[in-house]
């Protein structure tokens, strides 16, 4: 068993990062996520582990550097919020175009601009559409516990290099700070570049061997045909992930007559929400998707033999709900609720909602 | 007096000069008499003098250079428009045995990228960072860029570049020069036999100093872009002559390690 | 006396008659060919080979790579 600790979500951040044997952070300070690299800078893991964490001089630096490490088979990550994200999108894109690995953690606070530093859900389209420009998605893991921050980034690491592409975890301001009781991960030694070479040598620039071919680590493709026959490389690699990625969690959704689907913050609101609805005697259940890409279609579509609504439960204006839709089909109702700016919403709130916009309306 | 026939010169014991190993044969794209090809296949000479190809690493750039990785055998890394030093950073951190070096012309290195272009020698990257400034956009089409001339038209500033409306060029290299985490900083050309065998020179001492770990070795060439300033190869190097070294001067601007650190530092527990 | 002589082979398919090595020369050995290649460029060519010294100017400031220096010390038969 791993060590028992009482931690801010931020902190297990980089605390899960040295313990995973990542080989590089790189950063920009930015509320509410800043304790990642102060986090990491306290602890000095370079001396521990020889894993490298530099401050950049911006969150469009963080991502290329994140790049650079990347294309060389390192186990690199970096952490921002949402303003911080939009400026990493440019990056994330190359790096989806040259099929390379990293965690990126996105500790959401409201927009849009430069919006207000309190939790927000607000950056569902850009975490699971893309983010940026062109046919791309990122592997995208919301956790909605100060332990799941701990096991995503291991997660969030083997996933990204399975696929040869950026993971995003979707985390927001109040799992980034609030603390919690967390068992860490046991220590996993980085990899030696030996090590690295035997698994990843056949795609990594990691300088040209004298028995192949030159390793090019590039988004670029002048040749529309070429570049066709990649993105269908890269669709392929989405589809994969659809059947075979989707993690979600089912609470009392076996006989839910009224299913609420929420990820992160918003989950643990919820599922008090659904224990006060059901002393009230009304049948409800939680589906916490724990993928956003992919997301649970199926199983949502599936709960729609019971169901009579779906409420969407997100700190936004209603982003979720359109795949929530998706996954219904028009079978039943699919409604929304959630607060903006900051705001979170409370169980009481959740079950209000619940009875009217899905059994009053 | 026997006369050599060439067929007794042409033998391979009698060369004295030719292509690059690390250089492949696909033929480059570039215009012709872009200086693009004269600095990649210096890069590539030392590579291979030095006997470096398994560990260097080049960071090709967004412009007319970003399909570099077609010409010199090396593993690559093509980063976003501008980004190539903070590309550079991330995998000199984590390889820092490797010899790592970025290729940027003007618009990458000294517009889009200037933020990470400071930043990257201002921590003393033990990185090579090599500027081809020709003064223009050549892969869009001729546009203005930082460093092109007062007066200068391009297809942005068909009038020619007015101060009142864009500002000055760019002497960026100086500005490098002034930062402490820089080791080399020199400018070159590569426009006549001996300007090509100076710039080979001191692209040699870049990629020793980054051995060396004692910051960032940069080196600008001053180029031309015969096809965006629309004149031929030779009448380029004409004007280059007459209109950019007067205002980019050749020559090393710095050669000296990292400043006393200690004197920039706070005070720390002083009583 | 000694006497260097040289020679340059040109990469007719690959070079684009830029004209670089033509004026590099000290010994106006190149010139640019009449003839096209089959992407049109006037390739460089020697005109004049007796007067090449293999100095590798023409090479030098080659953009395109396609020259290949050649030299011999000649020894003076007289």
């Amino acid at each position: 068993m791993g060590d028992l600790r009482l931690m801010k979500g931020n902190e297990v951040i980089a605390e899960a990062a040295i313990r995973c044997g990542c080989d590089g952070y790189f950063g920009y300070p930015i509320t509410p996520q800043s304790e990642v690299m102060e986090t990491l800078m306290l602890r000095r893991p370079w001396e521990e582990t020889g894993m490298v964490v530099l401050q950049a001089e911006s969150e469009v630096a963080s991502i290329n550097m994140m790049f650079g490490g990347a294309s060389s088979g390192k186990k690199v990550m970096t952490s921002s919020s949402s303003p911080g994200i939009s400026l990493m999108t440019e990056g994330i894109s190359y790096m989806a175009g040259a099929e390379l690995p990293g965690v990126i953690v996105n500790v959401q606070r409201g927009g849009p601009g430069l919006g207000t530093i309190q939790p927000s859900q607000a950056d569902y389209f850009q975490a699971t559409k893309g983010g940026g420009h062109g046919d791309y998605r990122l592997i995208v893991l919301a956790p909605n516990s100060v332990q799941e921050m701990n096991d995503f980034v291991d997660l969030g690491f083997e996933l990204s290099f399975k696929y040869r592409n950026p993971a995003l975890i979707l985390t927001d301001g109040v799992i980034g700070q609030m603390m919690e009781k967390v068992e860490l991960s046991e220590f996993k030694p980085r990899l030696t570049d030996k090590q690295i070479e035997e698994k990843y040598g056949e795609w990594i620039a990691s300088g040209k061997k004298p028995d192949r071919e030159r390793h090019i680590k590039t988004s670029l493709e002048m040749v529309s045909e070429v570049q066709e026959k990649n993105n269908e490389r890269f669709q392929a690699k989405y589809r994969a992930m659809e059947k075979d990625e989707v993690r979600f969690e089912a609470i009392q959704c076996d006989d839910a007559e009224y299913v609420i689907v929420a990820y992160g913050v918003s989950s643990r609101i919820s599922q008090k929400a659904v224990v006060l609805l059901r002393e009230q005697g009304i049948k409800a259940g939680l589906l916490r998707p724990i993928t956003l890409f992919p997301f649970p279609t199926q199983k949502i579509n599936q709960l729609t033999d019971k169901a009579k609504g779906f409420l969407s439960v997100e700190m936004s204006s209603g982003q979720m709900i359109e795949d929530v839709k998706l996954a219904v089909n028009g079978k039943t109702k699919v409604e929304h609720f959630g607060r903006m700016g900051g705001v979170i919403a409370t169980p009481g709130e959740v079950v209000d909602a619940v009875k009217q916009k899905l059994i009053g309306g | 007096m026997d006369e050599l026939q060439l067929a007794d010169i042409i033998k391979p014991e009698n060369k004295v000069y030719g292509k690059s190993k690390i250089m492949t044969d696909t033929p480059m794209h570039y215009c012709y008499g872009c200086s693009h090809g004269v600095v990649h296949k210096l890069i590539a000479e030392v590579i291979e003098e030095m006997n470096i190809q398994e560990d260097t690493i080049g960071i090709a750039p967004v412009g007319c250079s970003v399909m570099m990785y077609y010409y010199l055998d090396i593993d690559w890394l093509q980063a976003p428009h501008g980004r190539a030093p903070a590309v550079a950073t991330g995998y000199k951190r984590t390889n820092p045995k490797k010899y790592v070096f970025t290729y940027q012309g003007d618009g990458d290195l000294a517009a889009i990228g200037t933020a990470e272009t400071m930043h990257a020698v201002n921590r003393g990257e033990n990185i090579v960072m090599i500027f081809i400034n020709n003064a223009i956009y050549g892969m869009t089409g001729g546009q203005m860029a930082p460093t092109t001339m007062i007066g200068q038209s391009t297809s942005t500033s068909p009038h020619g570049r007015d101060v009142e409306v864009n500002g000055y060029p760019l002497k960026i290299t100086e500005l490098i020069a002034q930062l402490p985490g820089s080791a080399y900083v020199t400018r070159q050309s590569v426009h006549t036999p001996a300007t090509v065998r100076k710039c080979k020179k001191a692209i040699r001492k870049a990629f020793e100093n980054s051995a060396k770990n004692i910051g960032t070795s940069f080196i600008e060439v001053v180029s031309t872009c015969n096809s965006g300033w629309k004149l031929d190869p030779v009448e380029s190097n004409k004007w280059m002559e007459e209109n950019m070294f007067p205002f980019y001067p050749l020559g090393d601007i710095k050669d000296s390690v990292h400043d006393d650190v200690e004197k920039y530092s706070v005070q720390k527990n002083k009583k | 006396m000694a006497k260097v002589r040289g020679a340059v082979v040109v990469e007719n398919e690959v070079c684009k008659g830029c004209n670089l090595c033509v004026v590099a020369c000290p010994q106006d050995v190149l010139s640019l060919n009449k003839e096209v290649n089959s992407k049109g460029y006037h390739y460089s060519y020697m005109m004049n080979p007796e007067a090449c010294t293999g100095c590798t100017n023409c090479a030098m400031v080659c953009p395109d790579n396609c020259i290949t220096v050649y030299r011999v010390k000649q020894a003076n038969v007289a």
